[in-house]
This record gives structure tokens, C-alpha cells and sequence, in this order.
């Protein structure tokens, strides 16, 4: 259970987290998603008494980390997989922290089972691939068998197999009762892992809710229709109040949900060629709701990106 | 305890401590048998100029101990000894101490392999170890390497920049205090106190050790007004001090 309380954190001129209030309970996943810049990193960094918050608090069960005794029997994070020694080998970057915390030496061959690395052991950690890299810092969030686990875009550099497995495993961590709390920009992969989201957007929260609400309010969940009355059909519909664009041979409607326009359409004797209902998704979502909140925008086609207008194309 | 071994393993786990002491005991031993070997006059050398190479292997140790927390910064592990152990002095100081306690054994080893090459090549030298002064110059280097290692671990982390720490603790032990004399008036009484002169009046003092001639026709001797016994204390408290500040800072700052 993580509970942070006005967070706040400036460096030097820029605010990077901005009185940021937010809660993650145990037993489930949650995902922690924001624009590059968003103050993600900063606020994990917080939690994990890395980074001292200009005002706020943030605690862990009830106690601050650096009122947790042994912190990594606590909480296990992998914030980045580079804080590693190269000449290290992944073995003594394990005992270390393992003997720091008084954890038994086979905990160490455990972890490293676990996320199957026992082969590579012995080699320098300098020589990993990115996946490695990022199972060994896995397996060193995994050391003390904490109740709550925190992850820094953990699905970064691993192969189709290593994302289902990961999804897999936290789903399991949760289950067995602990806090995940996950940050990442895979907006496809955080919409099958986590069931809470926490939105950020220029250091300050945007939305906290679950998951399928977060879509569900965002998104636009528009209906495709296609007749050979386009015409009329587009009079009746406006006429009950539902706002419809016109996208080539079909009418794009917003406002109205699919069995409506179907009643609709009967009730004034159009012919229905198609009727397909249309759920946004968490990227449409995410880009509407944190558009003007982006911190570093890209140029596409030449025009600057602006965030989707909620009506309309 | 438990910090202490955390750090040992850290330490040992990597490569450049090995490869730091191989050239502190190549340096001090080698100056020793240049010294003693270039020298056609046996009656000229003394435990003192079997040992002069010592500031040499000074440097590497420093050089050492800074890289043992600066490399820490650079690959981001400081973060995770934080995060391991939020206690940071403590965890600091255990890496001070390890850091401190291995320097030591190389000093030792160091002082009396210089002496003990320099024996082999001129067994007719004044070379017995049979004054406390000949002692404390041989023993002493053990002590002297063990606190500038204090010293460099402590800018290590104030630096946090390998390059920089490097670069600052190199140009300070080579360069700097012998230059301060050159300034007009006050340049030779602030060179009595500066740390290493200080430190070098601990294992010369006034020349024992140099077969009784003083500072003739030997190693030049340390300017320092303080006895050896209180150089000591004065070398040690500096570096404590400098330490103290350095863990500090970095509790007070971000990680």
C-alpha cells in the first residue's frame, strides 16, 4: 500500500512533480502512465526515499522508506536496468544486496532461477543484452520477497515471450496479495496488465481510476454507419441530438450508442448497409486526455501535433 | 558488520582494486630499487630513501579509493546501496572504512617491501630497522595510505565525477602544496599546515630515520612544526573532518 500525500519536487526552476496525491492498493496491479517528462521517474525515485520531496510525503504501509527496516524485504523496484557494475558478475550484484539485508545466501540462486538467468550467473553483468539486463535488475526487485513491487517500464528490451511472461508474473505477484505499481509507456501492454491507473501529465495528476473506466471516459466510442439513405439518416440523427461527421461513404457518430441508431434508422425506414460500434482504445485515451500536458511534442507531416479535438476528425 | 562485508564484496568484485594495488607495491618497491640501485655509495642509503617512494604509491592509492565511490555514481549502483541501506552514513561509512582497511595492508606492504628491496641490493646500507623512527617510516606508510584514503573516498563523494575527483586529488598531492611555497610571506607558513607536508612529518620527522644525518644528503624532510605524534592526529582529524562533511552532503542531497 503506497499512499502519497501533496508530493512535490523541484529542481532548481522546473517543477517536476506538482502536489501529486495518490494511492495504490494491494492485491492488484496498477499502472502508473504519463507523457516522457511527466515526472514518473522522479515520483519512484520519491517513494523510494531516492530523492527528497521539496514538500509532501509519500509512505509504504504506513512508514516512510527510510523507516523500513531491511527496505528490500519490503519493496523490491527496478527503476533502471543500467545501475549495475559492468565488471560485476550478476552472482555478486545479488550477494551484495542480499547480505546488506541479512537475506540467505540461496535466495540468490533462487531469484536468479526464477528469471532465468542461473546460465549467465558467473559472466559480467557489462556483457548482458538489454533483456538480461532487464531480468537481472527483475531478480534483484524480486530478492527480499516483498509485498510491494515497484517497476520502471519493465517491459523495455524484452522479446515477445519475456512481455507475456512478465504480464503473467506480476498478474501472479498481485494475486498472491501485494502492490504492484507499474509505470510505462506500452499503452497496449498496460491495458492488459494493470486494473488501476494513475495518469500524470506535467508533474500533476490528471486520473485515478480503473482501468476500463479510464477508456471508457476518454475514449471516444464513436458508431460506423453506412446507408443508402445517407442523407436522411444523417437529418434523423442530428435531429435526436448525436453529432455526426461524414467519412467518405459513411457517417462517423458520436453521442449515440449502436441499438439507438439502429431504432432510429427503422423507426424512419433507412436501410442499414453497416452498423459497427467502435471502442476507443487506451492509446486514443491516453493522447486525448494528456494532448496539452505533453511536455516534448513531435512534428508529424510537417504540422505540430495538437491534441484530438473531442468531436469530429 | 553486516555493512562491512556488503562492501567487501562490493569492492573485491571488480577489478580495479587488484589492479591498484599491484602498481602502488610496483611503484613504491621499484623507486626503492632505483633509489638504492643508482646509488655507487652504500653508506647513502638509509631506511629513509628506501621508503621516499612512497608519495608515489601514494597517488595510486588515492586514485583507488575514489574510484571505489565515484564508479558508484557513474553506474547508477549508489542508488541501489541507498536503496538497500537508506541509512547512508552508515552505509558511507562502511564503505570508508573497507576502502581504508585495505589501503592499510597495501601501505604495509608497500613499506616493507621497499626497504626489504632495497636490503637485497645493498645489504651494506644503513638499513637496520633498530629506532622508532625507522620504524614509523616503514609501518607508518600503512597508516599515512589508510587515512589519504579517507581523504579520497571523502571527495569521491562530494565530486561524485571519477575524471574530476582523479584530477583534483592527483594535482593536489603532486603539485599543489609544493607550489603554495612559492607564494610571497604566507606561502611557507600555510605549507606547514597542509595536510600531506604534515603527513610526511609523521614518517620523517627530523631526519631519524635518514641514518641520523637529518635532511643531508637524503630525502627531503617535512617543514611542519608539529611532532610526528601530533602530525599524525593532525593528518587523521583532517581527514575525518573532510569525511564528515562529505556523508553530510550526500544525506542531504538527492541520491
Amino acid at each position: 500500500m503506497i499512499e502519497a500525500v501533496g508530493l512535490t519536487k523541484r529542481y532548481g526552476k522546473t517543477l517536476a512533480v506538482n502536489n501529486l496525491s495518490f494511492s495504490v492498493e494491494a492485491g492488484q496491479v496498477t499502472g502508473f502512465l504519463g507523457p516522457n517528462g511527466a515526472g514518473k521517474s522522479t515520483t519512484m525515485r520519491m517513494i523510494l526515499g531516492l530523492d527528497n520531496p521539496t514538500s509532501g510525503q509519500v509512505t509504504i504501509g504506513g512508514k516512510k522508506y527510510h523507516e523500513l527496516k531491511q527496505p528490500l524485504r519490503t519493496v523490491g523496484a527496478l527503476l533502471d536496468a543500467k545501475w549495475v557494475h559492468p565488471n560485476r558478475s550478476a552472482r555478486a550484484h545479488l550477494a551484495w544486496m542480499a547480505k546488506s539485508n541479512k537475506l540467505p545466501a540461496r535466495r540468490v540462486d533462487e531469484v536468479l532461477e526464477i528469471v532465468g538467468l542461473t546460465g549467465v550467473a558467473g559472466k559480467r553483468a557489462g556483457g548482458f543484452s538489454l533483456g538480461m539486463s532487464q531480468r537481472l535488475g527483475i531478480a534483484a526487485a524480486l530478492l527480499g520477497d516483498p509485498e510491494v513491487l515497484l517497476f520502471d517500464e519493465p517491459v523495455n528490451g524484452l522479446d515477445p515471450e519475456g512481455i507475456l511472461w512478465i504480464r503473467k508474473f506480476m498478474h501472479r505477484l498481485a494475486e498472491e496479495g501485494r502492490t504492484v505499481f507499474v509505470s510505462s509507456h506500452l499503452l497496449s501492454e498496460m491495458a492488459l496488465t494493470a486494473t488501476n491507473l494513475i495518469v500524470i501529465g506535467r508533474g500533476e495528476l490528471i486520473s485515478q481510476s480503473t482501468t476500463t473506466d479510464f477508456v471508457a471516459r476518454a475514449a471516444e466510442n464513436t458508431v460506423k454507419v453506412r446507408s443508402p439513405q445517407l442523407g436522411l439518416l444523417r437529418d434523423v440523427l442530428v435531429g435526436a441530438s448525436a453529432t455526426v461527421v461524414e467519412e467518405g461513404p459513411a457517417l462517423v457518430v458520436s453521442g449515440m450508442d449502436s441499438d439507438k441508431i439502429g431504432e432510429l434508422a427503422a423507426a424512419n425506414q433507412v436501410v442499414l448497409h453497416e452498423l459497427s460500434p467502435h471502442v476507443g482504445s487506451l492509446e486514443q485515451a491516453f493522447m486525448q486526455i494528456t494532448g496539452d500536458s505533453v511536455e516534448y511534442h513531435t512534428e508529424i507531416d510537417g504540422t505540430p501535433a495538437q491534441p484530438l479535438a473531442p468531436t469530429g476528425r | 558488520m553486516t555493512l562491512l562485508a556488503v562492501e567487501r564484496i562490493k569492492l573485491f568484485t571488480t577489478r580495479s582494486p587488484w589492479w591498484c594495488a599491484a602498481l602502488t607495491l610496483i611503484i613504491t618497491i621499484g623507486f626503492s630499487a632505483l633509489i638504492t640501485a643508482s646509488t655507487s655509495d652504500a653508506s647513502f642509503i638509509t631506511v629513509s630513501s628506501a621508503e621516499f617512494g612512497y608519495q608515489f604509491g601514494l597517488a595510486v592509492i588515492m586514485v583507488l579509493a575514489a574510484l571505489a565511490v565515484t564508479t558508484e555514481y557513474r553506474f547508477g549502483t549508489i542508488r541501489t546501496t541507498f536503496q538497500a541501506i537508506p541509512h547512508r552514513g552508515a552505509a558511507l561509512g562502511a564503505k570508508t572504512t573497507v576502502v581504508a582497511l585495505l589501503a592499510l595492508v597495501i601501505g604495509l606492504l608497500a613499506g616493507f617491501g621497499s626497504w626489504a628491496m632495497a636490503y637485497l641490493i645493498k645489504p651494506g646500507g644503513d638499513l637496520a630497522l633498530n629506532s622508532t623512527d625507522d620504524w614509523v617510516n616503514v609501518a607508518g606508510i600503512g597508516v599515512v595510505y589508510a587515512f589519504a584514503a579517507v581523504i579520497a573516498v571523502a571527495v569521491g563523494i562530494l565530486l561524485r565525477h571519477s575524471a574530476g575527483a582523479i584530477s583534483l586529488l592527483l594535482i593536489y598531492n603532486l603539485a599543489v602544496e609544493s607550489l603554495i611555497q612559492l607564494i610571497p610571506n604566507i606561502g611557507a607558513k600555510i605549507h606547514d599546515w597542509m595536510p600531506f607536508n604534515v603527513a610526511h612529518k609523521f614518517l620523517t620527522g627530523t631526519g631519524g630515520s635518514n641514518g641520523g644525518r637529518g635532511g643531508d644528503s637524503g630525502p627531503p624532510l617535512s617543514t611542519s612544526t608539529l611532532s610526528p605524534a601530533w602530525s599524525l592526529a593532525y593528518f587523521a582529524a583532517f581527514s575525518l573532518v573532510l569525511l564528515g562533511i562529505a556523508i553530510y552532503v550526500a544525506k542531504k542531497r538527492d541520491a
